[in-house]
């Protein structure tokens, strides 16, 4: 019953967003927009700062997820069809989660495009241990979009959204950037140390269990008048 | 799906902060008949409406479906409960068909495909199912709206402002409509401007003005008349006729 | 306002002018001199920064959960003063820190912590502010969120790097540094308490200022 709510708020979201595309590629132009700025802005005698690639890249992952959710749920706010899902006997939670796994889902395919654009502008070797990477990448875009889909969906009908989106989720993630670009910067070294991603994966984890099970908890109250 | 046959509302208030949105309303609507908010902008329909609908909950108060109240019937009661917005809750993007299989799909309707074709035909819009809902014009969208607000068969089913912006035979239609589903046994409450459209269709109508009752009447006629007369007494509180 | 009220605030500017002359006669530290005194004020900013954080953030929770407005008062102004101790613990740190050790900031576990602490407070202000009607709970829900960040965010910076004095310096503090510095941390709570009290009552006297509106004319 949950997984089917799931499924039908996941598949409409995609549905809807792949009618349009208006969402994935402002996001991802934005997103490649911002690598070009810190290119034009940090890169000296042809070369990049010492370990600059990770954190361009989850700087701009950050900056094109609070894009992306802003306008999933401005999108929802016309013909307030939130409301409408609100209205559904199906259990509020379930509409979090789909809305989540788009969100999720939305970002990682951006990522797959921004990953090859900073190894290449920052020299960087991204792609030189690929599962690893993919894992910190799935790991962190999924805390970082359980806790923005949250406060996206709770601003819906507050004053200044659009602003206060980031003021409130940038604190709260910063755990998640921390984590992503030391996981990621550690990953680029010549000598990986395992013990150090293991320690990044594992906080990371902890963060998506803790702040996923709190956003399913809060969920309800917050969207209730 | 909860089943129940009157919904009450026990002098109910919700405030904004200062402002009063709605001050103290108290009536009952039972099966089989139409109910409608009338007054002015900023009377309090849309609130009362959204306090109906479960969006809202009431300051003070209390609105009892059937026996229990929203908190009683839990998440189930939204299920027996069917709104059709001023914001009409269609997704533009998906087609007239798509917008239907998913809110089938989420108030768990048990033959999805049958139940969408049936809505479709009932709409009138079977040659257009599968175009997206921004190529509808203001009626075709009415009239899909309509129709997923159905799409569960609720017991309760609530209005805002159904007629705007409907033709004269969109309108004769959602009339003919109305009576055909409160005849099936549903409760109906709906807020309207539309006095001529709405005098022949109402079972009983509420007035309201800055979010306080100030009169109901049963079966009204010469509803515009009636309207006016009590809507230019100053400040009347008391029912002058009728039975609230 | 409650009885305890006027006393309490005799006795808190009482201790306030006492303080000084206490901190003058303590024993300078050997190697920060007179600079080292900044502490009697950093610290007890510090533990009142961290109180009123946790005060929010369970006012917040009842108030989420619970829906009753008096916690909700009690979140609000508990945030506004996070807000205010919190500057005055991150402007003195600095200070003293630039004279006993040359550096005006460090990105150590409990600097950043602290400052990212703050910057939560003062999301949860923004909103308040700006967010229009409803933005009651949705403070409530940011500060739960806050709160539950505190951990990671220790434990993130705390992996990445440490340089602090730890909390040992007080314990292990002969008594002519120790009373100076209980004396300055209870005179800070009283003066906490006092903040919270008039700034809670703020918020019921608008609250039922609206009410009385609001029955006017009923």
């Amino acid at each position: 019953m949950f997984a089917r709510i799931v499924w039908l708020v996941l598949r409409k979201d995609f549905t809807v967003e792949v009618r349009s595309l208006e969402i994935v590629t402002t996001a991802l132009f934005f997103a490649v927009s911002c690598v070009l700025i810190f290119a034009f802005a940090l890169v000296q005698e042809g070369r990049a700062p010492e370990g600059g690639a990770a954190g361009i890249l989850w700087i701009a992952i950050a900056f094109a997820g609070t894009l992306a959710l802003g306008r999933t749920f401005e999108r929802e706010r016309q013909s307030e069809t939130l409301r409408a899902l609100l209205l559904a006997p199906a259990a509020r939670p379930a509409i979090y989660v789909g809305k989540l796994l788009g969100i999720v889902a939305l970002l990682l395919g951006a990522e797959l495009i921004l990953v090859p654009l900073v190894a290449l502008l920052f020299q960087a070797p991204l792609l030189s241990r690929p599962l690893w990477l993919a894992i910190i990448l799935v790991l962190g875009t999924l805390g970082f979009a359980a806790v923005g889909t949250l406060f996206a969906a709770m601003l819906v009908r507050a004053r200044s959204r659009d602003v206060l989106l980031p003021v409130l989720l940038y604190p709260i993630t910063v755990p998640v950037i921390i984590a992503g670009v030391r996981a990621t910067a550690a990953l680029l070294q010549p000598e990986v140390d395992m013990a150090i991603i293991s320690f990044w994966l594992a906080l990371l984890t902890c963060f998506d269990v803790v702040f996923v099970t709190l956003a399913l908890w809060t969920f309800e109250p917050l969207m209730t008048d | 799906m909860i089943a129940f046959d009157q919904l009450q509302v026990e002098d109910v208030s919700r405030h904004f902060g200062r402002r009063r949105a709605v001050s103290h309303v108290t009536f009952t609507a039972l099966r089989q008949s139409i109910v409608g908010l009338l007054g002015p902008n900023g009377a309090g329909k849309s609130t009362m409406l959204a306090m109906l609908a479960t969006l809202l909950r009431p300051t003070t108060g209390v609105i009892r479906y059937g026996e229990g109240t929203e908190r009683q019937h839990g998440a189930a009661l939204r299920g027996s409960i069917g709104v059709l917005g001023h914001d009409l809750f269609l997704y533009p993007e998906l087609t007239a068909r798509e917008n239907l299989e998913f809110f089938a799909g989420l108030y768990s309707v048990r033959d999805v495909g049958a139940t969408v074709t049936g809505a479709l035909t009932r709409a009138g819009l079977t040659e257009r199912a599968n175009d997206p809902v921004s190529t509808f014009s203001r009626g075709m969208r009415q009239r899909l709206a309509l129709e997923r607000a159905l799409i569960h068969q609720p017991a309760l089913l609530l209005l805002d402002e159904p007629f705007t912006g409907l033709d004269d035979a969109s309108g004769s239609a959602l009339l003919a409509r109305l009576r055909a589903l409160r005849d099936s046994g549903a409760i109906i409450v709906l807020a309207t401007h539309d006095l001529d459209l709405a005098g022949d269709l109402l079972d009983r109508a509420i007035f309201l003005r800055d979010g306080r009752m100030v009169d109901a009447a049963e079966r009204p006629e010469a509803l515009r008349t009636l309207y006016r007369t009590i809507m230019e007494q100053p400040g009347s509180t008391k029912p002058t006729g009728g039975v609230g | 306002m409650p009885k305890w009220f006027t006393p309490a605030a005799i006795v808190c500017g009482l201790m306030f002018a006492v303080a000084p002359l206490l901190i003058a006669q303590a024993p300078y530290e050997s190697t920060m001199g007179l600079v080292q005194k900044i502490f009697y004020v950093h610290l007890p900013s510090a533990w009142v920064f961290l109180l009123s954080a946790i005060i929010c953030g369970v006012a917040s929770v009842r108030y989420l959960f619970g829906g009753n407005p008096r916690h909700d008062r009690l979140a609000w102004a508990a945030a506004e003063l996070v807000v205010l101790f919190g500057a005055i613990t991150l402007v003195t740190g600095p200070l003293w820190a630039r004279k006993a050790w040359g550096v005006w900031w460090q990105w150590d576990v409990r600097l950043t912590s602290s400052l990212m602490g703050w910057m939560v407070a003062v999301a949860y202000m923004l909103l308040r502010k700006y967010g229009g009607p409803g933005s009651d709970k949705l403070a409530a829900g940011l500060a739960l969120f806050g709160m539950a960040n505190v951990p990671f965010i220790y434990i993130s910076v705390n992996y990445w790097r440490t340089i602090h004095p730890t909390t040992n310096v007080v314990p292990t503090l002969p008594t002519s540094f120790g009373l100076p510095l209980w004396f300055s941390a209870v005179t800070f709570m009283v003066m906490y308490v006092l903040l919270l009290r008039l700034r809670v009552r703020l918020e019921e006297q608008r609250s039922r200022l609206d009410a009385l509106y609001l029955s006017a004319d009923n």
